[in-house]
């Protein structure tokens, strides 16, 4: 349902007549930098978006989706690209929309991609990293 | 859909926007609508309205050359220029200007830290460095330093201290405009000032001693419209060996008024440093956040016998050496014991510093200049606030710091509040980031449905003018209301605006920097002309 819930909300939101800005298609996924991705995360989200129960962001997810889907932003497997940068452009409630001297565009496209991957793939990306050195010892 | 400044033709915007982006570079020129659309008041209170406030473009220099070429391009032909440093002044207008085709100069990728003194404890920054970026550079650097935050830490050290911001650490420090020390802006000629020491060619101490000779000129940045301030040095507080928070119970009405007396008596004697408050257990028993109306005495201390509950809470904190505090505590003790029956001390919170990972996880941030974004919990959605709000708006004004203003401020304003439905999340009547008096804070949501809106609007303009019939100024409001509570400081014939027109004039003349800011407008505005 929470899939649906977000992408029927995110519908209503991009055709609504806020005047805010659009979502421009964010950069292809493959020529993204996640590891920047992290850093842009780190930098601008987790204040509000860690994992700890009593942030804004956090608070916000776990009482809105209540379980179905992870609280903190970087434990979610359903987020892509698109959803990331409508909800940095637009804002929610008190979250102002950023600025592209905040997190630029290519920032933003490495910020969805880090976020779309997922755990599970972050991790497996990681291990394969770490193999990858082992084997160049 | 371009909203140009008002008189300006179409052609001579588009020159001004190819003479900017051969400055600035076409990336950081931004004219589409979803680019401008960014730079929208995300609370404002004019939201979707005719008279939303918006800008016609916005232009993002990268260092203070670049700003004084842009402020001449804008100077030459009319263009109004509205600077922000990091544009996170949510509730007080964001990063959206006073005045609508108003040219956003966007200082956030000015984010240097020019230099950290460890010696005199200094530092001078850049517009775009936030507390966030200082605090990480502190750390990082091993820096023996500690920085004064307000509560959300993504500010600019140097906005939050134009706009008059205040934090939480030890009293030299909380008023970060009174903690700066030396300013560097962009006259609307593009001339480049230095304020204080920072005239003197060569001078090592533009960090170090605020004045200079003759009149003091950074009063002339606060708040202002009189130029672009590109580098300001700050006093920095050393860490302190420790931090003791203790409080003190008093269970009668009458005891407000000496207790605030002697409150003033031991911080302007320094026997303690850290921010104090006052409150009252008995009155904010439905949460924290929100102080009841003050009753008659008989009925306070009614309520006070039947529940157990203090009438009053001074809350007082100290930083330094654990022996020195802790024989402070102790004189604070002897000192409330003398004059008070039935006083109760509670001894809170030692920490000792620096802070390990864990104690840094249970920290009251603010207070150990640590900053976060923890504050906007309080207006997140959750299970007590299912259906949060647009965004919010602040109400601060400065009262008396004595225990009549306080109860007379706090009755007269939740009584005003109440008569006309402002539907307060957060009432505060005794803050006190600044030692000298109290500011009371109200802080209001604000809806994206404009007839709520222009509800809001009526009722808070009513609230200025209540609070004006009693001595009470808002020291800093969001730009819906900068035109009454400026009207509101009216001492002979509102001289006080009327000499910010007569600067605004000398200093600005075709009237382009941050037209309106504060209710001073520019010649061509003034008397009914504004947009």
């Amino acid at each position: 349902m929470s899939r649906i819930a977000l992408a029927a909300i995110m519908l209503v939101a991009m055709t609504g007549s806020s005047a805010f800005a659009a979502t421009r298609p964010a950069a292809k996924l493959a020529s993204a930098n996640v590891e920047n991705g992290k850093a842009v995360f780190e930098r601008w989200c987790s204040a509000c978006h860690a994992p700890k129960a009593s942030l804004a962001g956090t608070l916000a997810l776990q009482t809105k989706y209540n379980g179905e889907v992870p609280a903190a932003l970087e434990q979610r497997t359903d987020l892509t690209p698109d959803v990331v940068a409508f909800f940095v452009r637009n804002g929610v409630a008190w979250m102002a929309p950023f600025r592209k001297t905040e997190i630029s565009d290519i920032e933003l496209a490495d910020l969805g991609a880090y976020l779309a991957k997922g755990p599970a793939k972050r991790t497996d990306a990681k291990r394969k990293d770490a193999k990858r050195k082992d084997k160049a010892r | 859909m371009t909203h140009l400044p008002a008189g300006l033709t179409a052609a001579t915007f588009a020159d001004a926007v190819k003479a900017m982006q051969a400055t600035v570079g076409t990336e950081w020129v931004f004219t589409s609508d979803p680019d401008v659309a960014l730079y929208r008041d995300a609370y404002s209170l004019f939201h979707d309205e005719p008279e939303e406030r918006v800008a016609s473009a916005a232009v993002a220099p990268a260092n203070v050359e670049e700003v004084q070429a842009i402020v001449r391009i804008c100077n030459a032909r009319g263009i109004p220029l509205y600077p922000i440093s990091t544009g996170r002044n949510l509730g007080y207008g964001g990063s959206a200007p006073v005045y609508s085709g108003s040219v956003v100069l966007d200082l956030k990728r000015m984010n240097r830290i020019l230099s950290v003194n460890e010696g005199d404890c200094s530092c001078l920054v850049e517009p775009g460095v936030s507390y966030f970026d200082m605090y990480k550079h502190l750390r990082s650097t091993g820096s023996k330093l500690w920085l004064d935050v307000p509560d959300p830490g993504w500010g600019s050290m140097i906005g939050n201290a134009l706009d008059s911001g205040g934090g939480y650490t030890a009293a030299p420090y909380r008023g970060h405009f009174e903690a700066q020390c030396g300013i560097e802006a962009v006259l609307a000629d593009g001339e480049v000032l230095r304020t204080g020491m920072g005239a003197m060619p060569g001078s090592e101490t533009w960090q170090q001693y605020r004045m200079g000779i003759g009149p003091c000129l950074d009063g002339l940045f606060r708040q202002s419209s009189l130029g672009i301030v590109t580098k300001m040095g700050f006093w920095l507080f050393p860490q302190p060996e420790a931090h003791l928070s203790c409080t003190v119970d008093l269970f009668r009405f009458a005891d407000i008024e000496p207790l605030i007396d002697l409150v003033n008596e031991l911080e302007y004697g320094n026997i303690f440093n850290g921010m104090p408050s006052v409150s009252s257990p008995v009155l904010t028993r439905g949460g924290g956040m929100m102080f009841a109306e003050v009753p008659a005495e008989e009925e306070m201390d009614k309520m006070v016998r039947e529940t157990g509950q203090p009438a009053w809470r001074f809350s007082v904190s100290f930083y330094g050496p654990e022996k020195v505090i802790r024989a402070q505590w102790d004189y604070v003790q002897e000192r409330f014991a003398k004059a008070f029956e039935g006083a109760k001390f509670r001894e809170g919170q030692f920490t000792g510093f620096p802070l390990d990972e864990a104690a840094m996880e249970k920290a009251s941030k603010a207070r150990f200049g640590i900053p976060s974004l923890d504050i906007f919990a309080v207006g997140s959605r959750s299970p007590n606030n299912p259906e949060p709000s647009h965004g919010h708006i602040w109400f601060s004004a400065i009262i008396p710091r004595s225990g009549k203003g306080l109860v007379q401020a706090n009755r007269v304003m939740r009584q005003a509040c109440e008569r006309l439905k402002i539907p307060l999340f957060m009432f505060s009547p005794a803050v006190t980031c600044w030692t000298r008096s109290f500011v009371l804070f109200a802080a209001v949501p604000v809806s994206n449905d404009p007839a709520e809106n222009k509800k809001l609007r009526e009722a808070v303009r009513e609230v200025i003018g209540i609070c004006a019939e009693h001595g009470w100024g808002e020291y800093r409001c969001p730009p819906a209301f900068q035109d009454a509570v400026m009207d509101s400081y009216s001492f002979n014939n509102n001289i006080l605006r009327r000499v910010n027109e007569r600067i605004k004039d000398a200093l600005d003349p075709n009237g382009i920097i941050s037209v309106g800011r504060y209710g001073v407008w520019p010649k061509r505005l003034r008397d009914g002309g504004k947009a």
